[in-house]
């Protein structure tokens, strides 16, 4: 048997391999979004299963489990002959949703890699695109009803064949896509990452040797379910439940519930969401492994000295989720699953263990990507132009202080950018980027505020659209505390005031110069009795016109 | 020969470093005294028995800036900004303090009732859109001198596109503010991002007068010794600048004492032939790695020194990467060892201080080893081997099933693959292969694990210096006096008017070259470096493409950049259209070189290598007695095979087996794997 302390060595030495993947992938990448927001991740992962391995630990959150699904998927079209077979140096190309994925934009490569011969285990990553077609640039529309309105859906086919960009492929990609010719940077990029693992892992099995690296392997998939479960042992055996609620679907304007059920028995946590709502007409449909990957990313907001692996996800089940529109079937249109649904089932995962476990889960973050995008002609600079505003919001209370203000989507960990890059970027003015007063659930510990800005339109026309969240109910606060304050988005046309009928999420509004849009982003629920607040923080608060 | 002393306040020691007026150098170690780190200074300037009244200059670091921000000790300060845009220092760049864990907290550097808002908007290209309310500002002086703010800043939107409104509102509160202490935001760095910039005029402002009591008060102390120079203090730039001056910008001087390591690193590698390093300094608590090429190191302007507190100003690229010698070891409930993150930091410390620690570190790891000596540690008045070896036993060698020096000999194991792994990310991010440099290793506790660290990485050399252990005080005594300056400009590359570019980079020269002639040193040389930050549109991460001079043709610049892009990414982007986002210059002036040579006293040099001793030290491949060595009475040209250890006043030296350490000509030692 091998040893513990070689297994730690041999710990870290897989992590370094998909910590250089992640930095060479970003280092590289053309697009902002990868390059500076991180929106990627890249691992290693089993021959026959493709279960996750190892997974860089600065890769976006949302990715913990998706890649195992993926790389699962492709193996399993690989051995019943309806993908064609690998050879040495071809990368898989896929961004289908339903074969493990999240929305379209969200692009997987795969490339196997051989010792002897044989295929040893499985290297890829995901990253997200700027554009992958579909009716608008982006691919975040509020109101499509099939996929196909989406953009290009790529089943998993080889994009490099032994080494070689297939050029027809290629091109075929670039002839569906917006601004195609920034994207090779992007590809280069995307496989150059996983040439880096290939390099890296290659050195690691020549020092320790194929067989001792392989039992390493397995032994750290068990450890890690030891550890895991000996994690959720300190959650009281029993059943947790939560509801966790998503305004409407951008089409038909009613609320769909995640309805969950939590069971604890030794060792075993249960995740049943049985009693969700069913499939949605518009595009707030998750897909399994989002599903799956939000249940995961969740816990290990809980515990997060657990070690991402396969063993990890071993002790939780997930449950329920067939015939609802957390596991939506094609062609279910699926854009809002990355960036919203999943940080709803992170919210009803919360919700329900904190009950248990008081003094490690927070009350409801803000739980929105806050996504508005403004699309129209700069007449000054005689282009046309895409913005996007990603925000962030107030963040639970919990057993040892408030929330934090302003912070990232529960998927994400991105920076926003700055409002002096925006106006430079774009035709627009902001008149107020500003703490949102007296958004914070109140309780023992406040929830963290929210942000309202205002923006205007300065030259020609565009069209502002937008996909968000908890505009019907607050983040939830916890253990006695108040919801925090529910996303509001405003606009101004022509001096009136416009408010949009699904309130998070609207496509396509008209704007002129001098229009308006103003969004005041969730606070984060309150934990605790707010009768239960030390009377000094209470005093700092209106001193400091936080309430 | 002008007598230069060079003092720098660490965490715990205050290290001075002396060129004497016979041309040697002298050194001292003194605690660091924190209420008043001047204490210190004057107890390390008794210990090296220096004669005040012979002394040319005092270069000094200090980390009473540093310290103030991360304790958030600072001095009551008022913000005057842009209406609708108050709450930009407190919202930051919507982010956490770790990716996962939903928690975290964070203290803006001004409280929100000590931010005022007054009417007035420029757009990005700098044009005017509402006039500043001069009234507004008038009344939010008053307010905030009312409510006994000793420090003010000015930052407003746009202000690097055209600082005329923050000139003006500071005009305004220099009528009625009572001190100099004004920070406007474009004056440290004139560059875009809102929330970076306020920041770093914030941080300036509210250190400004705890670092310009500081200085007083050191000048007055050693005036009262008969001191009649100037006291040069560090940034974190590298370069020194007047105390009359440094609290201007006191900003700049976070940061200064890794800086100054580098500095010394850079110096020490450019006289012995070495131009391409990467420092390597481990300390109790964390590690620093930089990089050096080409025998200078590189400056950022990037730097945030702990979660979302950029500090945007020109500093030497220092990275932390976390473990040091007192980091704690623990075996998870999945049964496998850990090392780090938590540190048993300096108090309580490792076991072996003796002073009540009682978890596993580093340190004691390499107690157990016999790599450092228990002897030493005992007569300092540390815990005995025996007594840090029952608690390896119990914490880490009965979980994992092995003894104690089994599970000392994994803990450093595991440390060393960990921090290669860290060192090696910092390197490629930089765009660079490890193996390319020699490990130049300083810190108390570098040269113990620089071997180790080498073999990890490939890297074929391992330099360590005469003094690695006051490595920053040399810092001081070898730095430049340097200025940068940073102007953002956005200009597309293919329309960028050179004319304009020219007159920008000659503007700044001039500048530089003023502040120079205004500092009260003599300096031998000025050299300017010219560069310019650029990216391709749709990109939001710039390079930087050094010029040769400051009047490049539009080809030179696409060159450059292709060039530079090309070594960074490996990717090359034909056809993208590029364009240059900041024009920088720094202009440096030179002081006369030193001759290190002299920091081990040559009179204390035998002809041959003695061992004074033998040492039992586990190794990885199993336990030898070693012979140790005195470092001080090694002659120049020693040659020692390892396995040895080479003791010092400062720190140890592994020389691990297959292994061989050289002197050189100035004194360094070479260790390098064969014969």
């Amino acid at each position: 048997m091998i040893d513990p302390i070689t297994l730690s060595v041999i710990q870290a030495g897989l992590a370094q391999v998909c910590d250089e993947m992640d930095l060479a992938f970003s280092r590289a990448a053309f697009s902002p979004v990868i390059a500076e927001a991180n929106d990627r991740s890249d691992g290693i992962y089993g021959a026959e299963d493709g279960s996750l391995i190892a997974q860089g630990a600065g890769g976006l959150p949302v990715f913990v489990g998706t890649m195992q699904a993926s790389t699962a998927h492709l193996i399993r079209r690989i051995a019943s002959g309806e993908t064609p077979a690998p050879k040495p140096g071809d990368i898989y190309i896929v961004n289908d949703p339903y074969l493990g994925g999240t929305h379209l934009m969200d692009v997987r490569f795969a490339r196997p890699f051989y010792r002897g011969g044989e295929i040893f285990c499985w290297l890829s990553n995901t990253g997200h695109w700027p554009d992958t077609g579909g009716s608008v640039p982006g691919g975040f529309s509020a109101s499509a009803t099939a996929v196909e309105q989406e953009g290009l859906r790529l089943p998993p086919v080889r994009l490099f064949k032994e080494g070689a960009l297939d050029e027809e492929i290629y091109a075929i990609i670039c002839s569906n896509i917006r601004v195609a010719d920034q994207r090779i940077g992007d590809v280069k990029a995307q496989a150059a990452a996983l040439d880096v693992g290939a390099a890296r892992l290659e050195a690691l099995l020549d020092r320790y040797g194929d067989d001792v690296v392989r039992e390493a392997i397995d032994a750290l998939r068990e450890r890690a379910e030891t550890q895991m479960r000996a994690s959720i042992d300190e959650i009281a055996d029993g059943t947790y439940a939560s509801i966790a609620w998503i305004d409407s679907d951008g089409v038909v304007n009613e609320p769909l519930a995640i309805r969950l059920k939590v069971t604890k028995t030794r060792g075993h946590l249960r995740f049943d969401f049985g009693e969700s709502s069913p499939p949605c007409q518009g595009p707030m449909n998750s897909v399994r492994a989002t599903t799956l990957s939000s249940v995961y990313l969740a816990m290990r907001h809980i515990f997060p000295e657990v070690p991402i692996s396969a063993g990890a996800f071993e002790p939780l089940e997930v449950t329920g989720i067939a015939g609802t529109f957390l596991d939506a079937e094609y062609p279910r249109p699926v854009s809002g699953c990355a960036a919203e649904v999943s940080q709803r089932i992170a919210e009803a995962v919360f919700a329900a263990v904190v009950q248990a476990l008081p003094g490690r889960v927070t009350a409801a973050p803000a739980g929105t990507s806050g996504n508005f995008a403004l699309g129209g002609h700069d007449p000054a600079r005689g282009r046309d132009f895409v913005m996007y505003q990603l925000s962030g919001g107030g963040y639970g209370g919990n057993a040892d202080h408030d929330g934090l203000a302003n912070g990232c989507s529960t998927i994400g960990i991105s920076k926003a950018p700055p409002i002096e890059i925006m106006e430079q970027n774009f035709p627009v003015l902001y008149h107020r980027y500003a703490l949102r007063e007296g958004s914070g659930g109140a309780g023992k510990h406040r929830g963290g505020l929210g942000l309202d800005y205002e923006v205007e339109l300065l030259r020609g026309e565009a069209r502002a659209s937008f996909v968000m969240d908890h505009g019907r109910f607050g983040p939830q606060g916890a253990l006695g505390g108040e919801d925090g304050a529910v996303n509001e988005v405003e606009v101004w046309q022509g001096g009136v005031r416009h408010v949009p009928e699904h309130l998070s999420k609207a496509q396509d509004i008209p704007l002129t110069a001098g229009d308006r849009v103003r969004v005041k982003t969730p606070g984060g629920g309150g934990y605790g009795d707010p009768a239960d607040r030390d009377p000094a923080l209470v005093a700092e608060d209106k001193r400091l016109g936080r309430v | 020969m002008s007598v230069i002393v060079g003092i720098d306040v660490g965490g715990t020691f205050t290290d001075l470093a002396m060129v004497a007026p016979d041309g040697r150098l002298r050194i001292a170690k003194t605690p660091t005294t924190v209420e008043n780190q001047a204490f210190g200074v004057l107890a390390a300037l008794e210990a090296a028995e220096v004669a005040l009244g012979e002394v040319d200059l005092i270069v000094h670091g200090t980390t009473t800036t540093t310290n103030a921000v991360l304790e958030r000790k600072l001095s009551k300060t008022g913000l005057i900004t842009t209406q609708g845009f108050r709450d930009v220092l407190e919202l930051g760049r919507r982010t956490r303090p770790q990716a996962y864990g939903m928690k975290g907290e964070f203290r803006p550097i001004i409280p929100r009732d000590l931010r005022l808002e007054v009417p007035e908007r420029m757009d990005a290209a700098g044009t005017v859109l509402m006039p500043l309310d001069e009234n507004a500002v008038r009344a939010a002086v008053a307010d905030l001198l009312g409510a006994g703010c000793e420090a003010l800043v000015i930052h407003f939107l746009h202000a690097y596109a055209n600082p005329v409104h923050e000139l003006r509102a500071a005009e305004i509160a220099a009528e009625t503010w009572p001190n100099a202490f004004i920070t406007v935001g474009h004056g440290l760095l004139s560059e875009t991002r809102e929330f970076e910039r306020g920041v770093t005029a914030a941080v300036n402002a509210s250190v400004q007068p705890l670092l310009d009591r500081y200085v007083a008060r050191l000048r007055a102390e050693l005036a009262g010794r008969g001191y009649s120079g100037d006291v040069l203090v560090m940034n974190g730039n590298g370069g020194m600048v007047s105390s009359s001056l440094v609290s201007r910008e006191a900003a700049k001087t976070v940061m200064s004492g890794p800086a100054s390591g580098v500095m010394a690193a850079a110096y020490t590698g450019r006289v012995s032939g070495h131009a391409n390093l990467i420092t390597y300094d481990m300390g109790g608590t964390s590690t620093d790695v930089a990089l050096i090429r080409d025998g200078v190191a590189p400056v950022s302007n990037e730097i945030e020194i702990e979660y979302a507190m950029p500090i945007h100003v020109p500093m030497v690229d220092v990275r932390t990467v976390g473990a040091g010698g007192g980091s704690i070891a623990r075996v998870t409930v999945a049964g496998l060892l850990e090392v780090g993150p938590e540190s048993a930091g300096a108090d309580p410390g490792p076991i072996c201080y003796g002073r009540g620690g009682m978890q596993p570190t580093i340190s004691d790891a390499n107690l157990l080893l016999g790599r450092l000596d228990p002897e030493k540690l005992a007569v300092r008045g540390g815990v005995s081997r025996e007594a840090v070896a029952e608690v390896f036993q119990r914490e880490l060698g009965d979980p994992l099933g092995v003894d104690a020096e089994t599970a000392a000999e994994a803990v450093v194991r595991l440390a060393n693959a960990k921090m290669a792994g860290a060192i090696r990310m910092v390197s490629l991010s930089m765009g660079a292969d490890p193996r390319d440099f020699a490990l130049f290793a300083f810190g108390g506790a570098g040269p113990l694990h620089a071997v180790a660290l080498a073999r990890e990485l490939g890297v074929p050399r391992v330099l360590v210096p005469a003094r690695p252990g006051i490595t920053n005080a040399l810092g001081c005594v070898v730095a430049d006096l340097r200025h940068d300056y940073v102007r953002t400009v956005n200009w597309p590359l293919e329309t960028v008017e050179l004319d304009a570019l020219h007159a920008l980079f000659a503007e700044q020269a001039a500048t530089g070259a003023a502040a120079l002639a205004a500092e009260s040193v003599d300096i031998r040389d000025m050299r300017q470096a010219f560069s310019v930050d650029m990216q391709f549109v749709g990109q939001s991460h710039v390079v930087r493409v050094g010029l040769a001079d400051g009047r490049p043709s539009r080809e030179a610049l696409r060159d450059g950049f292709d060039a530079v892009y090309w070594e960074r990414f490996r990717v090359a982007l034909d056809g993208i259209e590029a364009r240059v986002v900041n024009v920088n210059c720094s202009v440096v002036g030179e002081l006369a070189p030193v001759d290190i040579l002299a920091l081990i006293d040559p009179v204390g040099r035998l002809p041959e290598a003695r061992a004074q001793g033998k040492r039992r030290v586990v190794f990885e491949s199993g336990a030898v007695e070693v012979p140790v060595y005195w470092r001080d009475e090694l002659p120049l040209d020693c040659v020692i095979a390892g396995p040895a250890v080479i003791e010092q006043m400062d720190t140890t030296i592994l020389v691990e087996p297959g292994w061989q350490a050289r002197g050189d000509a100035v004194g360094n030692l070479i260790l390098e794997a064969g014969t």
